[in-house]
């Protein structure tokens, strides 16, 4: 009936039947019988990047701005192991991606062939799941479920390992089922009663918080959306985790700001004092609890999520509600409205004080800094980014490092999906390869990597592959000399020994731009920066904007290390009195 | 010893450790053990033994019983986690002094010396099912199933006797009564 075809082919074919339009990836001899045959698939286009890192990042930066699953392709030994960091990226950061890596043939695998790695060995505690095809005949299933496993339940990584003798061999093709399975391997459905139990909570509470996270962006945008609705009809406020960012507008009211490490001072204290605490599609990340011990103390606390594993993980909760961040929100808010508790007058009324609370806090004004007419302040170039971005529809990622806490602090966003950063593996040189990812998703949209000068020359590469694709990415380099959020901390935590965390011999990084044949602009003093910046966004090319700032200026607020939310350091002034001691300095 | 949870949190409390039983059916096939000790060792949980064994070659489904030791939050923990993993099927969970449950490890034990501290060691043996396996005039091989603190304090008190090599497997455990665990 159907005709035996090859494994390259089979790969094609469940790719088309996923409906993949790009890969990123990077040829060898591991995987050429699938670089082959990718001429006779005009459907699916390659994006040929320059370190296989690249490739990761980017199909990161695809997936998360777009909600659909990343493909990367790479090669045996060498290349399985350069997207190491990038599936352990995204495995921290739950971001869906499948790559598919060549393996020497299955002869000679376990005789330490040329370019031969244990790749399913490597790669098994950070993927979800991956798989070494031994039999072309398992190949179909195998490409299926790879993608099923990515996209269902809490996204992530995941590797098949196909070896160069499987791409070769044929064998009948065998389409996907059609099941939807929304939650991966969770078969149970949170019920009503849950459902009750949240409500009777809320209606109860007289401090609540909404702590959200980038479980509600990976639940879709339909889950923002809902949210938005429930926090409206309740009035409570909402912090949100570094990865939730734009679940819920940055310039709302009742949005009190990021929480954690350089979270506002708003939200951290309101996180400490609350009386329930709503944790919808977040994970009580260390960066965001403090001090366990002293962790928002006396609060109920409520844990909504997909994944079964994170609940009571760091932080016992009262009321655990596993199931898909829409499907809850959406449940929730029918309920409350049936109930028709007009929680919208009588609520508002019963946390007007709490309300006043914040508000007292927030007149701390915590992201304040000191500006200056004479030197560059990085959060006043992120300002001055977001005010002349802020009416088209924006994409940011970033680096690693200070310059990520600043956009995250003065960049709000208005929507989900269009911010971008490494958050739980923290990895340098993220920004621009997904910068590539993103831009490939939305062509005609701006896309700006918010970038450190050290992290960014950990994949400088990829510029020649946004030149290559004709990608107008914008590289906005706070160029501080230091890797600044190493100095920070040694400068808080040991006695301002530099070591090793100012970058001699950078290079200039205009010539750098000339090289790749894209654009260099150098903004050096405030009084140019608008007209620079707005030059940057009107060309139609990629650009690296070196943005020579104040390299002194540090993060704040922040929260020391060993410290609970309502001991934070707030700028300059602060800190004389609040000086991090004992315990605090062994800690990371 | 628990693990900090955080970055931030000095391991202040160390909560009480209990032993647990953890049995994981999983597929048959190639990196399935490694992934499930990979989960134990990367995310610091203790194996105290460890068996395994294909119990159904129709479906391919092996069982692996885990002998494990952690705060009652780390046990949930390792339930959770075994259960995300694709291969695992189910996960069932048992305290070791649950009555319900039979708990049984084996050991082969070699003992050489004289008839008179044979005969000694196999008395010693008595209430653990002993079997002889090989004997000669001056050794002899004994099977045993017990639990593993009574195989413990068995090869303490065979040792002056002559016991000179063991090798145990790790404990499977099974529930009491006509019900199965689903
Ligand atoms: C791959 C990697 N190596 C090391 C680190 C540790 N680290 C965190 S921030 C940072 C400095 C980043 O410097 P830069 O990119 O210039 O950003 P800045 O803090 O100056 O804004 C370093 C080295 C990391 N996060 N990732
Ligand atoms: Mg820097």
């Amino acid at each position: 009936m159907s005709k035996l075809i090859s494994g390259a082919e089979i790969v094609f074919k469940a790719l088309e039947d996923q409906n993949v339009e790009f890969i990123f990836g990077y040829p060898g001899g591991a995987v050429l019988p699938i670089y082959d045959e990718l001429k006779n698939h005009k459907k699916i286009k390659h994006i040929l990047v320059r370190h296989e890192q690249g490739a990761g990042h980017a199909a990161e930066g695809y997936a998360r701005s777009s909600g659909k699953p990343g493909v990367v392709l790479v090669t045996s030994g060498p290349g399985a192991t350069n997207v190491v960091t990038a599936l352990t990226d995204a495995y921290m950061d739950s971001v869906p991606l499948v790559c598919i890596s060549g393996q020497v043939p299955t002869h000679l695998i376990g005789t330490d062939a040329f370019q031969e790695c244990d790749t399913t060995g490597i790669t098994r505690p950070c993927t979800k799941h991956n798989w070494l095809v031994k039999d072309i005949n398992d190949l179909p299933k195998i490409m299926h479920r790879a993608f099923e496993v990515a996209t269902t339940g809490r996204p992530g990584p995941v590797l098949v390992d196909i070896p160069k003798d499987i791409q070769f061999a044929k064998t009948k093709y065998s389409k996907p089922k059609k099941e939807k399975k929304l939650n991966g391997k969770i078969k149970t459905k949170f019920n009503q009663k849950d459902i009750d139990q949240l409500i009777n909570l809320m209606i109860k509470a007289k401090k609540p918080i909404f702590y959200t996270g980038g479980g509600v962006i990976n639940s879709g945008p339909k889950a923002s959306e809902l949210l938005r609705e429930l926090v409206n009809i309740t009035g409570f406020p909402i912090t949100s985790t570094l990865q939730g960012l734009g679940a819920f507008p940055g310039d709302d009211s009742q949005f009190i700001g990021m929480l954690g490490m350089h979270g506002t001072y708003e939200a951290n204290n309101a996180m400490h004092d609350c009386d329930l605490l709503i944790n919808i599609g977040a994970r009580f990340d260390d960066r965001i609890t403090g001090k366990i011990d002293e962790f928002s103390p006396n609060s109920k606390k409520v844990h909504i999520d997909i994944d079964p594993s994170s609940i009571n993980k760091i932080v016992k909760v009262d009321l655990a509600i596993v199931g898909d961040v829409a499907e809850v929100i959406s449940s929730t808010t029918k309920s409350l409205k049936n109930k028709n508790l007009n929680l919208e007058k009588s609520n508002k009324q019963k946390i007007s004080s709490w309300w006043e609370k914040i508000q007292k806090w927030r007149t701390k004004k915590s992201l304040d800094y000191i500006n200056s007419d004479k030197i560059i302040k990085p959060q006043h170039a992120v300002q001055r980014l977001y005010e002349l971005t802020k009416n088209r529809d924006t994409y940011i990622t970033t680096e690693v490092g200070q310059h990520q806490m600043w956009a995250a602090q003065h960049y709000p966003f208005s929507k989900p999906n269009r911010w971008m950063t490494s958050g739980g593996l923290g990895t340098m040189g993220y920004g621009l390869p997904a910068a590539v990812g993103v831009q490939i998703a939305h062509p005609k949209k701006l896309v700006v990597d918010i970038a450190g000068e050290a992290s960014v020359l950990m994949t400088i590469q990829e510029m020649s592959t946004a030149v290559q694709y004709n990608l107008p990415i914008k590289i906005f380099i706070l160029n501080n000399q230091y890797m600044g959020m190493v100095r920070q901390w040694q400068e808080l935590l040991h006695e301002k020994n530099y070591s090793e965390s100012y970058s001699a011999a950078l290079p200039d990084f205009v010539k750098l731009a000339e090289a790749y044949g894209c654009v260099g602009i150098r903004a050096k003093t405030p009084g140019e920066l608008d007209e620079k910046i707005q030059e940057m966004i009107d060309v139609d090319k990629p650009v690296i904007f070196d943005c020579c700032v104040d390299p002194h200026e540090n993060c704040f607020p922040m929260i020391p290390s060993g410290k609970p939310h309502n001991q934070m350091l707030l700028g300059p002034k602060d800190q004389e009195e609040n000086k991090i001691t004992g315990k605090g300095k062994t800690l990371v | 010893m628990t693990k900090s949870k955080s970055a931030y949190s000095t391991p202040s409390k160390l909560g009480k450790l209990d032993t647990h039983i953890i049995v994981v059916w999983v597929d048959n096939e190639s990196g399935v053990l490694a992934r499930v000790v990979g989960l134990f060792s990367g995310r610091g949980y203790n194996i105290e033994s460890l068996a395994v064994a294909e119990i159904d070659n129709k479906q391919n489904i092996s069982r692996i019983t885990i002998v494990t030791t952690g705060t009652p939050q780390v046990i949930e923990q390792i339930k959770l986690q075994l259960k995300k993993l694709v291969p695992v099927h189910k996960v069932a969970d048992f305290e070791r002094e649950d009555k319900k449950v039979i708990f049984k490890e084996m050991a082969l034990l070699k003992i050489v010396a004289n008839q008179a501290k044979i005969k000694k060691s196999l008395n010693a043996c008595k209430k653990y099912n002993p079997v002889i396996l090989d004997k000669t005039n001056k050794s002899v091989v004994i099977q045993v199933t017990a639990l593993r603190r009574e195989i413990d304090k068995m090869t303490k008190n065979l040792k002056p006797l002559g016991l000179v090599s063991a090798s145990r497997t790790g404990a499977v455990a099974m529930t009491r009564g006509a019900e199965i665990f689903k």
